[in-house]
């Protein structure tokens, strides 16, 4: 699956690499018209998804905005600053136009809450692996585990925020998620141009994803 | 069936004593469409504990004689409410000025800093952050960090640093750490965001200090009820002074906190207009990504900013633009969502005072009066020296502010040096 980010001028969710990245697009005329012809353009075998803030969605209009979605192959949305008490009208107009909205649970989300939320999402379940915003870290904490364990749904789980390594993605995939979201190491390879670079690290991802899954289906049986 | 859980949680006891908390619906996180909480899941659970808190501690009488005791002995409450008297003979009319520029700290900030200092201590918490433009809610913030024994950080950006030096110097001399913001405009609003950012990583030992009626559910009834005690006494005070209710009370808007304040003690008194003025800057129009003004009731449209749905400034994609007025309290492109809410039902009037009229009230109510206002309270002076007749007969001002942090500023417009 591919984010493809819309930026915005006051990303709150997001830490100095993907902020700095946004400001760039912006300078560089990066506006929702274009990122909708982006958006059509890309031939990807993989589901594209929508990463953005909330007033740019509003901004368009609800409808619209998940009717261009819709027309330009994204199947789903994520939109970090709207927790589940401010979805409704966003959701009517996804389920209207058919793509999914994808909501996020948080290490600091009670367990009532989890479920609550679980129930309103569609497509997989965002799983934050950390307190604060994204960007890359070194470690995978304990909490993340224990996250992933305590989320029970039977959408599919996938681990974001602070994930940069091959190892960190299998980590995850063993602590029993089913997928891994990697954006500032991305991002920051993309401002260096290096390219080859990023292919090689998602490769090398998807490598040590693939194997992780192999080895706990084989502890399965 | 959630959002319903969480209003009836919310729901508070009210007390008989109902001072602290003139509310308008106290069950709600919105104001009509207004409100809410935009905010990232992990903000959630720390917005909860800290309406949780609030609503508690509002109604403990420990706490409240705490924060009674801090406002009249620390603080300086009550402000007085002076009668103008050259002011209103220029104007012909009897126009009082709420006092809260004879605030410890120079503005009425200290009334909310206090409150939510407390609430934080009383939590547990041992760490504040806060997020200031042109400083006044910075140092109010690091003067309670200073007196509550709390670590206190400021945000703030690096336009404004560069622009409010003395002010830096302040917070630094009460204890606290000013952090430069180098992201986006790298003004107010990057400030907040800032200061969103951090408290998502560390609510566990901190609090967010938030400086005005905007933001996310708690903040906007929990400042807007801190303030209130601005409207309460001046309410009294008015009816002492001349046995029967203004016919206006007009307060400066940056992001609402002292109009909130004022307005409150006279939201049910439907006779007294309540004007709400707006930084008009330098002109109505907006550029590509700066506005000429920091008016977002009178110009803005509904969108969202730091968590609240509001009226704000913004580009037709929903990036949101850089305000501009020559006061830096007023200098934001949001405003509170209850503001927003009572001028759409008609119980507030928006109005404008471009920089030129605030630079008028300043000059004015210095000669006239021997008070220099902050460049944020002029504007509603110069308001009332532009257009007299909207104030009735008997009027109140909200004085947020003195001006002694302004004079670099005023000079440096007058084509001086600065200082
Ligand atoms: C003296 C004074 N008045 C008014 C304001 C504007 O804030 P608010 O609209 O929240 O009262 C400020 C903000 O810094 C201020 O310092």
């Amino acid at each position: 699956m591919v984010e493809l980010g819309l930026p915005h001028s006051d990303p709150i969710a997001d830490g100095p690499v993907i902020q700095a990245a946004a400001m760039r697009a912006i300078e560089a005329g990066m506006n929702t018209d274009v990122y909708f012809d982006v958006a059509s353009k890309i031939r990807a075998q993989v589901p594209l998804v929508f990463m953005g803030y909330y007033n740019m969605i509003l901004r368009r209009g609800l409808e619209k905005f998940a009717g261009d979605c819709a027309d330009s192959g994204i199947t789903g949305l994520i939109v970090p600053d709207l927790p589940p008490e401010e979805t409704g009208p966003l959701r009517a107009a996804c389920e209207k136009a058919e793509v999914d909205l994808i909501s996020l649970v948080a290490p600091n989300t009670p367990p009532e809450r989890i479920s609550y939320i679980a129930e309103g999402s569609s497509g997989f379940l965002y799983l934050v692996a950390r307190a604060g915003v994204t960007g890359a870290r070194a470690d995978l904490q304990e909490s993340t585990k224990a996250l992933i364990e305590r989320v029970k749904t039977p959408l599919p789980k996938a681990v974001g925020f602070g994930i940069s390594t091959p190892e960190q993605a299998a980590e995850v995939i063993r602590a029993g998620a089913d997928g891994a979201i990697v954006g500032s190491v991305c991002v920051d390879l993309i401002s260096k141009g290096d390219l080859a670079g990023l292919e090689d690290l998602i490769r090398r991802m998807k490598a040590a994803i693939l194997e992780a899954v192999a080895v706990e289906a084989a502890g399965r049986i | 069936m959630r959002a319903e859980q969480i209003r009836s949680d919310d729901h508070i006891e009210m007390g008989a004593d109902e001072d602290l908390m003139k509310i308008t619906d106290a069950s709600m996180t919105r104001f009509g469409r207004f409100g809410g909480q935009f905010v990232p899941e992990t903000l959630m659970q720390p917005l909860k504990e800290l309406a949780e808190a609030y609503s508690r501690l509002k109604v403990d009488p420990q706490f409240r004689g705490e924060l009674s005791a801090l406002l009249s002995n620390y603080a300086g409450r009550p402000t007085p409410l002076y009668l103008a008297k050259s002011l209103s003979r220029e104007l012909s009319r009897k126009v009082y000025l709420k006092r809260e520029d004879l605030l410890h700290g120079g503005a009425h900030k200290l009334n909310n800093v206090l409150g939510q200092a407390l609430v934080a201590k009383t939590m547990g918490k041992t760490r504040l952050i806060a997020e200031t433009g042109a400083g006044q809610h910075g140092v109010a913030s690091a003067m309670v960090g200073a007196n509550l024994g709390l670590d206190t950080e400021v945000y703030m950006g690096e336009v404004d640093i560069e622009r409010q030096k003395m002010n830096v110097y302040r917070m630094e001399l009460l204890g606290a750490r000013v952090i430069p913001v180098r992201s986006g405009s790298r003004t107010l609003k990057d400030a907040i965001n800032e200061a969103m950012r951090d408290w998502a990583g560390s609510y566990e030992t901190t609090h967010y200090l938030m400086g005005t009626v905007a933001g996310p559910h708690p903040y906007p009834l929990m400042v807007r009820e801190l303030q209130s005690i601005i409207g309460t006494e001046a309410r009294e005070q008015i009816l002492k002074a001349e046995g029967r209710l203004p016919d206006s009370v007009a307060a400066c808007v940056g992001g609402g906190s002292n109009a909130m304040g004022i307005f409150s003690g006279f939201l049910q008194d439907e006779a007294t207009k309540l004007i709400a003025v707006e930084a008009g800057g330098r002109g109505t129009s907006s550029g590509l990504k700066i506005a000429d003004h920091g008016a977002c009731l009178n110009l803005g449209e509904d969108g969202v900013l730091h968590g609240a749905m509001t009226k704000i400034l913004q580009d037709p994609y929903g990036q949101i633009l850089e305000s501009y007025s020559l006061a830096a309290g007023l200098d934001y492109p949001g405003v509170g969502p209850e503001l927003a809410h009572l001028v759409e039902v008609g119980r507030v009037t928006p109005a404008i005072a471009d920089d030129g009229a605030a630079l008028e009230g300043f000059r004015r109510l210095s000669v006239l009066e021997g008070i220099i206002p902050a460049l944020e309270s002029a504007h509603a002076v110069g308001f009332a020296l532009k257009d007299p007749e909207a104030l009735g007969e008997i009027a109140i001002i909200n004085l947020s502010g003195r001006g002694d942090k302004d004079l670099a500023t005023v000079m440096e417009h007058e084509g001086g040096e600065g200082i």
